[in-house]
């Protein structure tokens, strides 16, 4: 076994600074990094380049960095329900690079698996193909889209062992996954961490390879964006 | 004249035996509400269920369960949870086998826009780009005209695209119409509407053949 396990939160952002490039998962609110996140807010590091696939709500998630002015760039498929996102993005403090969300879980996938290009699709015909190379096949026009590159990536599983072997939860898996092991370092944080040998390996979703450090998030609000029910009859 | 739910009940009749479906925001979420209970059906989400199945009870909410618009939602027995990379697998390798969702222009030749308005907040596409580039069965719920009253049936989408040449079928507040070679091929009335004023409402070119018959809903 090889030990990943870091003893918080602050020795697995060890080595982030200004101007970096990270991934971070999550849809919506739904399984994002949250402690990482309030770390980064805590460094202030600044001039960040995020890749996810939403940017929070104005005082949660990703939005947190936004108020503190750290993004300089985001790379996602929808950033809706962010009233200071929509601000900085208008007065063009906040460069915004949208991405078709297929080809963002692919460009990840592909940087995790050492897959430096590939053609789909989306986008074709597009303002979005404007300036890639684009080319036929079976008939069909594709556009060649190339993997990303990342300083960190932060992802949030449900459970995770030292090792770094981790389980996801519901829908809450999303963009996690993929982003392991597709940046430099990836600092995954878990609701908990259990000894090695715990988890049956037939139920292990990414491999402890993917991830470089792991810790147990302190605290977890799983705020939820948009709550629906149904009356019992 | 339909109104949404009406668009939503005449599209459910297009959901057949054995299919996964993808329901896009808006009218298409409703479909899933009419849909025929003695036909299997499940629904994917692209956030990465598929079997997704009603709003929970309150005060059974998950956090960790929602829909791709973050809402929160149940899944059915033989649900399947997956990373977002997986369900685009599912997408764009044509698994899914009726994509609905909503748009603000469609041109004859299928070509679809529905995530920007130059000068407006850009939200983004979300998994719009990806569904329509690669679904081999794309059905568009929407009004048949725009606030401003103009038709959204249109020879040339003048809004940036989302794709090329993909739309189907569409079925409006007025009508249902397949997107052919030739153009956009009136196939049913909503009830009460005359042909008329179809075409009127149509700035594309309309082919109408024959007795158009009144949808059944």
């Amino acid at each position: 076994m090889i030990n990943k396990k870091v003893a918080n939160v602050s020795e697995a952002l060890e080595g982030v600074s200004d101007d970096m490039t990270f991934m971070l998962g999550g849809f919506g609110l739904c399984g994002i990094p949250e402690n990482a996140i309030a770390k980064l807010v805590d460094l202030g590091v600044k001039g960040l380049t995020c890749i996810s696939n939403n940017a929070g709500v104005d005082d949660f998630g990703l939005g947190l960095l936004l108020q503190k002015k750290q993004i300089k760039k985001m790379v996602s498929s929808y950033v809706g329900e962010n009233d200071e996102f929509e601000r900085q993005m208008l007065s063009g403090e906040l460069e915004v690079e949208l991405i078709p969300q297929g080809t963002l879980a692919e460009r990840c996938r592909a940087a995790q698996a050492g897959i430096p290009a590939f053609f789909t699709p989306a986008g074709y015909g597009t303002e979005v193909a404007e300036g890639k190379e684009t080319r036929e096949f079976n008939g069909k026009m594709h556009v060649l889209e190339n993997a990303f590159k990342a300083d960190f990536s932060f992802v949030k599983a449900w459970k995770g062992d030292e090792a770094g072997n981790l389980i996801f939860k519901g829908t809450a898996r999303n963009f996690n996954p993929a982003m392991c092991g597709a940046a430099n370092i990836t600092v995954a944080e878990v609701e908990e961490l259990v000894p090695v040998g715990t988890l049956d390996p037939n139920e292990i979703h990414i491999p402890g390879i993917f991830v470089q450090r792991i810790f147990q998030g302190e605290v977890y609000e799983k705020r939820i964006e948009q709550r629906t029910v149904r009356q019992r009859d | 004249m339909l109104d949404k739910t009406g668009i939503a009940k005449r599209i459910a009749k297009e959901v057949k035996d054995g299919y996964y479906v993808n329901l896009g925001i808006g009218i298409p979420t409703l479909v899933a509400n009419y849909v025929r209970h003695d036909i299997q059906v499940e629904f994917q989400s692209e956030n990465g269920v598929l079997g997704m199945g009603p709003f929970p009870y309150e005060g059974e909410e998950d956090a960790d369960i929602i829909n791709a618009g973050k809402q929160t939602i149940t899944t059915l027995p033989g649900a399947s949870f997956f990373e977002s990379s997986m369900s685009f697998s599912m997408i764009r390798g044509q698994h899914v086998d009726l994509t609905i969702l909503g748009a603000m222009e469609v041109s004859e030749n299928g070509d679809i826009a529905n995530w920007k308005i130059p000068g407006k907040m850009v939200k983004g596409m979300g998994g719009a780009m990806d569904l329509v580039a690669s679904a081999e069965n794309i059905i568009v719920a929407m009004m048949h005209t725009n606030k401003a009253g103009e038709s959204k049936l249109l020879k040339e989408c003048t809004l940036p695209l989302t794709g090329v040449g993909c739309v189907k079928k569409i079925v409006t507040n007025l009508a249902v119409i397949e997107v052919t070679d030739k153009g956009f091929k009136l196939l049913e009335r909503a009830p009460g509407v005359s042909v008329e004023e179809i075409q009127n409402a149509t700035e594309g070119h309309l082919i109408v053949e024959g007795e158009i018959p009144e949808m059944q809903l």
